[in-house]
């Protein structure tokens, strides 16, 4: 082999081939994939690979270094966890777009420069909605373009920041980039929506629940945390994610509480667990960005091994509300005994993964006295035990007698599932092979007596409270229900909208055609033509001038972004996503 | 499970009373062993409340408790909608 492919390369090959292949081939395939890539990977020295040059900008599509690689090695063993789990799957559909999802999750990570991460981060959302529409129902296929929306509406962003970042700094390259100005804060957002901020998390807890049974268990895997690879890189040590992070990890759980879907309940829960990683690179420091990565390493793992668990349960028994589940144990005692390890590893209990990774971001708070900050974490410290820890494996093997005798999860499953649970005992138990992959030297020892023990009372007391409140009978019921989130705005108030307009603008229109046709029309080719330069330049000439720019300046740098606009050297010109998204709406809504 | 069913079926691990009775006489007392556990591991906290007698133990219980009355009492009732909601 002369020079190593780029990570993706591989990934992409495979999802290829997937369709053309049949039966034991193609099952070989696909546990052949992640093994190829993992050797290839590591024939990838640290630094620039593949770079190209384009349109006069400097492409890079495999960035190497320790950051980009540690997210590498965990996409490359859970994707091989993954399809170790998927074995039994027989759609070409599923199997090719778990696996080009797999490949654009590569992308984003080894993405050297702004414009091949974004052109991954689109065909990221592309490749992974068809693992939702996978399941082939209609609950699916709604969500799936729900799904679809938010994420166009955000890799919209994504690409607006980076067309202003480019012309504005004439650098392509994707390193730090830092809260400053409309530029990076369009870039910044973009990236909060894959990351499932709070306000703009709604597409997760509504979509993960509806995709496939080994959809979801991919899913979990790489946007979330493909985007908290690009905060680690663009923004650490940006203040305002220390509270992003925080609400992140507070307000799913009291959703968590009383939601009746067991994979949604974990959705929400993923949420919490990425607000830790989303806090600790805000808080920035050494220890912190340490933790963080090595969180979503964890979470990775134990969040699959959750949902593998709850995706074994729906797949035996076609079932996965709390209220029509319970008991399973009996002749699911596996499957029982590895969703509890996923339970404890969340959980953070001593000897389990998530232990060594998320006192991390605990001890860099307070190290930095934030104080209320910490509080929060350590409130969804508890809290995440409560729902994740314990509610998921009591509801679904423990609780009532549902009567259902499933029988225990296939073979393919159980092993995906031991081997993955093994992983996150052994990283509990030995977190040095973790701590020496991390970005930053580590002196952190996570096994102290204090830790230990203050941890061991913070979780034993919680489910103490757990107990007595189920005895007393004060724990709320698991009910049949919807619960109103954030997606509610887009789901019930975009369509209120949409009606009201429907009623209205007819006789508008007719107020209006005269002004319309006659006046606008000529007004309106204009700004078809240069309408994208113009918004543009109403949105960023204030800043100039602001900025201290006069005169010449100002019109030198106008005239560069009309002619960056004009000629279309942006990824894809503004009008036209405009208009795809619009047609997304009404196809929608409609 | 009725005792009808049961003559038929397997008794499980947790069918038994005698078990369940077994299980929560080894978590209560320990309850007790991880509070007196404080007087004998050194400690070294960052916040002086981390130091208090008890403080996670205390801090882990009533944060569940409030948690749960939070999302039973105010939380559902503002959210909670009939499953079939948004069809």
């Amino acid at each position: 082999m002369s020079e190593p492919l780029a990570p993706f390369m591989i990934f992409f090959i495979g999802a290829a081939l997937v369709p053309v292949l049949r039966g034991r081939c193609r099952k070989g395939l696909l546990l052949l994939i992640p093994v190829l890539g993992f050797l290839n990977l590591i024939q990838l020295g640290e630094g620039p690979h593949w770079g190209l040059e384009s349109m006069g900008y400097t492409l890079v599509l495999a960035r190497v270094d320790r950051l980009s690689l540690l997210f590498g090695y965990i996409f490359h063993l859970v994707a091989l966890l993954g399809f170790l789990y998927a074995l039994h799957v027989e759609d070409p559909l599923e199997l090719g777009a778990a696996m080009a999802y797999a490949g654009c999750a590569l992308g984003v990570v080894f993405a050297g420069d702004l414009l091949t991460l974004f052109v991954f981060w689109e065909l990221l959302s592309v490749a992974s909605v068809f693992l939702i529409w996978a399941r082939r129902n209609r609950a699916s296929l709604e969500a799936g373009f729900r799904y679809l929306l938010v994420h166009v509406a955000g890799g919209l962003m994504l690409m607006a920041g980076i067309v202003l970042y480019v012309s504005e700094t004439g650098s392509t390259e994707f390193g730090y980039l830092g809260l400053q100005g409309p530029a990076t804060a369009l870039i910044f957002l973009g990236m909060g929506v894959n990351c499932a901020w709070p306000g703009i998390h709604a597409w997760l807890t509504d979509a993960y629940p509806e995709a496939t049974v080994t959809g979801t268990v991919f899913l979990s895997a790489f946007t979330t945390k493909a985007a908290v690879y690009a905060l680690a890189r663009a923004f650490p040590g940006t203040p305002v994610l220390i509270w992003i992070g925080a609400a992140m990890t507070a307000f799913p759980i009291f959703y968590a509480v009383i939601e009746n879907d067991l994979r949604r309940v974990l959705s929400y829960s993923l949420i919490n667990q990425v607000g830790f990683m989303v806090c600790g690179i805000g808080i920035g420091t050494p220890l912190a960005i340490n933790g963080a990565v090595s969180h979503a390493f964890n979470d990775i793992l134990f969040k699959a091994l959750l949902f593998m668990s709850m995706g074994a349960v729906l797949h035996r028994t076609g079932r996965i509300h709390a209220t029509d589940l319970g008991g399973l144990y009996r002749t699911m005692p596996l499957t029982c005994i590895f969703c509890m390890v996923g339970a404890a590893s969340i959980s953070a209990f001593p000897l389990f993964s998530g232990f060594v990774s998320k006192s991390m971001v605990m001890e860099a708070a307070a190290l930095g006295d934030m104080r209320a900050v910490w509080f929060l974490l350590l409130f969804a410290s508890a809290g995440v035990f409560h729902h994740a820890g314990i509610k998921i494996p009591y509801f679904a093997f423990f609780s009532h007698d549902s009567g259902l005798r499933p029988k225990e999860a296939p073979l393919h499953m159980l092993l995906a599932m031991g081997l993955t649970a093994g992983l996150c005992v052994f990283i509990g138990c030995a977190p040095g092979f973790l701590y020496g992959l991390l970005p930053y030297p580590v002196d952190y020892v996570p096994y102290t007596g204090g830790h230990v023990l203050g941890q061991s009372q913070l979780l034993f007391y919680s489910s103490l409270a757990f107990t007595l409140l189920i005895l007393s009978g004060i724990y709320p019921a698991e009910m049949r229900a919807s619960n109103l989130d954030a997606d509610w705005f887009y789901r019930k108030g975009a369509r209120a909208l949409y009606r009201a307009l429907e009623r209205t603008l007819p006789a508008l229109g007719e107020l209006g055609r005269g002004l319309l046709v006659d006046g606008l029309a000529a007004g309106v080719g204009r700004m078809t033509q240069d309408g994208p330069a113009r918004l543009v330049l109403l949105l960023l000439s204030p800043l100039w001038r602001l900025g201290g720019a006069k005169g010449e300046e100002l019109a030198s740098k106008a005239a560069r972004i009309r002619e960056t606009l004009a000629h279309g050297a942006t990824p894809v010109g503004l009008g036209a996503a405009a208009a795809t998204l619009f047609l997304f709406l009404l196809f929608v809504l409609g | 499970m009725g005792e009808g069913g049961a003559k038929k079926e397997r008794r499980y691990l947790f069918d038994k009373p005698g078990n369940v009775r077994r299980l929560f006489g080894v978590y209560y007392p320990w309850l007790g062993v991880l509070l007196l556990a404080e007087l004998l591991v050194d400690r070294h906290v960052i916040f002086p409340w981390e130091g208090w007698p008890g403080f996670y133990a205390a801090f882990g219980f009533v944060a569940c408790v409030a948690l749960v009355l939070a999302a039973k009492y105010v939380l559902r009732p503002l959210v909670m909608r009939k499953e079939d909601y948004y069809e």
